[in-house]
């Protein structure tokens, strides 16, 4: 009873300091993330009061594990459908600016302009959609390769629900044109202070769950993890130091200027791809592939060469993000040749996961989670390629500000980090939530087949886009004066803008799928189908034609 | 380990470690992932010596090649410069009033002019010189402040209401809101409609115009050059050619403003601008080069070749 009482004190607290900072702020966009503060507040005095109620307490969402007998998957359940949610919400605002792109007069005035839905689609797409993927299965897998049950299950259940505030509080920061403009990093920087206390408490439980493991060693996908955790907070950390104008605006200046800014920034940006979309993103292939094909992993030697060397390489090739600009030309080398060197280790991890299927190869044709998963590490071998390649200066000065470089995002966004999600997704659903199988498993495939043509489109359209714009800025007449003008390029783009939009529709069309899928299967439906892979036979029709023997033609 | 074991379909030990079902087989590295992983290793090596690379106390090391990319931009400018350089001393050398008289030299202005253009113009005036509403269609034949050569080279050069220039072409048209009656201002703007037959001539409209609006567009709405006041005769407006639009900029005129750009551009990029939007089409002859004989019948409609300056 004392602690609802303290719990409810505290709630009010924030609720009141909320209300307060509304009425003395004058920054709008500030009163309204205050506004939302409060919000979360006033629920959680309302969930809070439920307490009170024992019969209340067992149906609440914020309900402790069963005990040490079974693992803890209330967070990886609430996690798998923040998942779904944000990833539908981000494909949608990622096909909505991409329309944008093709036709400008889809730009509504200032709160839906192409500026303010571009940062929501990133963030939703990466930190909401990645992120909750990435909480889940970090959760779900530390459980069972560590044979316990989630340490600390209060603070997991406040790193999920301050992880969904953070969401809330960075999305609706774009829409009412809060930023800091630094990209992947544009929240300001209460909501960077919020994230931070979160995320500490995130490498806590993770921390926690593995040293009271059961089992003497600890499992790769948990290395990988732990590197994720532990870097994505440094990045975070140094690359949002700023100081607030106010502490009753939204507004702060960045502790670095100029180049160092910008180095700052993309050291941070790179390896946000490095860390949160490679590193963690690994950490899911490494259990659910050996697991989905009930295969060993192919060689432990490679996982620890290409782990170590991976972790070491990725955090020196931010500076090829800024080749040919204000930054030093020794900077840009370095960036240049840890990024080629960043070739084998990246590709380490894709044979790793593609050799485990070594003795199940069969079912790539009879089970569609196994085929997104190889789709997925075909991806991922073919965008940390093309990283490295891209890197190279000469290619660079052809490449840089085109299209090809979005081509090249979505490769690896849509092909790895996408399709490994709803692989694991799919094999989550019926273990967690206790049932025999999913809805169905024709519809996976049809949802792997629209998701695999959509990328195709997608990083097709990008790449033509991209070489054309290339070309087209440099070109130079016989006579030494440039062709073409900006906007001639634009121009040109125009149906290539058109075809990526086409290949997000039907991205999302096979995410919409997936949804009502897993929405389907977690009601504990199944649907009537035919078996996938199996291939009619009938033995006894299984014959040449010959004349009957018993009957003589006179 | 106690529990290694040989893997069936790859007949490869485990390690000997399971977690939650998972095993782990000792499968040496691939060789050809191994050696491409050295022969990467080996190319950043050499290429850190060949190129600034390690920053130092004062400075990073310069690299073997002495490369920068300083350096690379210098070169590729000054090559490209070397290249045009003989075409640059022509045009700079010759009177551009005198450039037509080469068609040569035109050509090669025009060309310069055009990718200058590109650059520098088409934000405002459109990448085909059409203008929009409030910048000029550069297309036409109607010139606000003169259509010859050196009138445009004049206008590139000191731009229009530029304040940080003392030579820029500046008129103001006075606000007339306040000073003529709203039905007036009807009357007026009809008046101005009816100069391009746009609407019904009436009295009391071209009284006003007579008396506020004639000194500077002319008797007939013919405009005037030395004073940069537009033709009001034609089909052609600035700021649009309603009735709406006629009214709102009689009684609170909009003034455009374009930059000085001998600010940003050399006098030869000047000068192939000017040949560049000459040639879109109704460019004018300076008033020497037009005979006198000539020009009597066919000039009379048009004082704009005669009052350039």
């Amino acid at each position: 009873m004392e602690a609802v009482v303290r719990r409810l004190g505290l709630w009010a607290l924030v609720l009141l300091a909320a209300i307060c900072a509304i009425a003395l702020t004058p920054d709008s966009g500030f009163a309204i993330h205050m506004g939302i503060v409060a919000l979360v507040a006033a629920i959680l005095i309302i969930a809070t009061l439920g307490t009170y109620d024992p019969l209340a307490k067992a149906q609440s969402l914020f309900r402790m594990p069963p005990g040490p007998s079974r693992y803890d998957d209330d967070v990886i359940r609430w996690g798998v459908i923040a998942t779904m949610f944000w990833g539908l919400a981000g494909l949608l605002a990622g096909v909505f600016v991409a329309a944008q792109l093709a036709f400008p007069w889809l730009n509504f005035e200032p709160y839906l302009n192409f500026g303010r839905l571009r940062p929501l689609h990133t963030s939703a797409v990466i930190f909401a959609f990645g992120g909750n993927a990435l909480l889940a299965t970090s959760f779900y897998v530390v459980q069972r390769t560590c044979r316990t049950t989630l340490a600390l299950p209060g603070v997991a259940r406040f790193v999920f629900w301050g992880y969904q505030l953070f969401i809330v509080l960075a999305a609706t920061g774009y829409l009412l044109g809060i930023t800091q403009s630094r990209e992947y990093a544009e929240p300001e920087w209460y909501v960077d202070l919020w994230l931070t206390i979160v995320w500490v408490a995130y490498l806590a439980v993770f921390v926690a769950t593995i040293l009271r493991r059961h089992e003497p060693h600890i499992y790769v996908a948990n290395w990988f993890y732990l590197a994720f955790i532990v870097t994505i907070a440094m990045l975070h950390v140094v690359n949002n130091l700023a100081l607030p104008v106010s502490l009753l605006g939204a507004k702060s200046y960045s502790a670095f200027a100029g180049v160092q800014d910008a180095l700052t920034q993309w050291w941070y940006g790179h390896n946000a791809v490095g860390f949160f979309l490679t590193a963690g993103f690994l950490a899911m292939m490494y259990y659910f592939v050996p697991k989905q094909a009930a295969r060993p992993v192919y060689s432990y030697r490679l996982s620890i060469i290409h782990f170590w060397s991976l972790i070491f390489l990725y955090i020196w090739a931010g500076p090829h993000h800024l080749h040919y600009t204000a930054l030093p030309d020794w900077a840009q080398t370095l960036g240049m040749v840890f990024s080629i060197m960043l070739w084998m280790p990246s590709w380490g991890g894709m044979i790793n996961g593609l050799m485990t299927l070594n003795g199940a190869w069969d079912k790539v044709r009879t089970d569609p989670i196994i085929r997104m998963m190889v789709l997925a590490l075909a991806f991922y071998g073919m965008s940390t390629f093309e990283g490295p390649m891209l890197s190279i200066k000469a290619v660079n000065s052809l490449s840089h500000y085109t299209d090809w470089t979005i081509g090249h995002v979505h490769s690896g966004a849509l092909g790895w980090n996408g399709m490994i999600t709803f692989a694991c997704v799919y094999y989550l659903v019926p273990r967690l939530w206790q049932k025999e199988r999913l809805y169905s498993l024709r519809m996976v495939n049809w949802h792997f087949w629209l998701a695999t043509l959509g990328i195709v489109f997608y990083a097709a359209s990008m790449w033509v886009a991209g070489i054309t714009q290339g070309l087209m800025w440099r070109e130079y007449g016989s006579d030494g004066y440039l062709v073409n003008s900006f906007v001639d390029t634009v121009a040109a783009l125009h149906p290539m803008y058109v075809l990526r939009m086409v290949g997000g529709l039907m991205y999302l069309g096979g995410a919409i799928i997936m949804a009502y899928n897993i929405a389907m299967t977690i009601a504990g439906r199944q649907r009537a189908e035919a078996p996938l892979g199996d291939t009619p036979h009938d033995p006894v029709a299984d014959h040449p034609i010959f004349a009957q023997q018993a009957q003589p033609a006179e | 380990m106690a529990n290694k074991r040989i893997d069936q379909p790859t007949g490869t030990e485990t390690v000997g470690h399971e977690w939650d079902g998972i095993e782990e087989l000792n499968t040496p590295l691939p060789r050809w992932w191994l050696w491409t992983f050295y022969t990467t290793i080996l190319f950043a090596l050499v290429y850190v010596v060949l190129y600034p690379a390690w920053p130092m106390i004062d400075r990073a090391t310069a690299g073997v090649l002495g490369w920068s990319s300083r350096g690379q931009l210098a070169s590729e400018m000054s090559a490209a410069q070397a290249a045009r350089a003989a075409v640059v001393r022509k045009i700079a050398a010759t009177d551009i009033e005198q450039l037509p008289a080469s068609p040569e030299l035109m050509q090669a202005a025009i060309a310069g002019g055009a990718a200058a253009f590109k650059v520098n113009c088409v934000q405002c005036h459109g990448a085909g010189a059409a203008g929009s509403p409030g910048y000029p269609n550069l297309n036409d034949d109607d010139w606000i402040w003169g259509g010859t050569l050196s009138d445009i080279e004049y206008t590139i050069t000191h731009g229009i209401r530029w304040e940080s220039s003392d030579a820029t072409r500046a008129n103001f048209m006075p606000a007339f809101a306040g000073v003529i009656e709203s039905a007036q201002v009807d009357a007026l703007a009809g008046h101005v409609l009816s100069l391009s037959g746009k609407a019904k001539p009436n009295a009391a409209g071209a009284q006003l115009f007579a008396d506020n609006c004639a000194a500077c567009h002319g008797a007939g709405g013919e405009g005037m050059v030395a004073m940069g006041a537009p033709a009001l005769n034609d089909a052609i407006w600035l700021y649009g050619g309603t009735a709406a639009d006629v009214k709102r900029q009689i009684l609170s005129p909009k003034h455009g403003v374009m930059p000085a750009w001998n600010e940003r551009l050399d006098p030869v990029t000047i000068k192939m601008l000017a040949a560049y939007v000459h040639s879109r089409g109704g460019g004018q002859q300076a008033a020497p080069a037009v005979p006198a004989g000539e020009a009597t019948g066919d000039v009379a409609h048009s004082p704009k070749a005669e009052n350039d300056g």
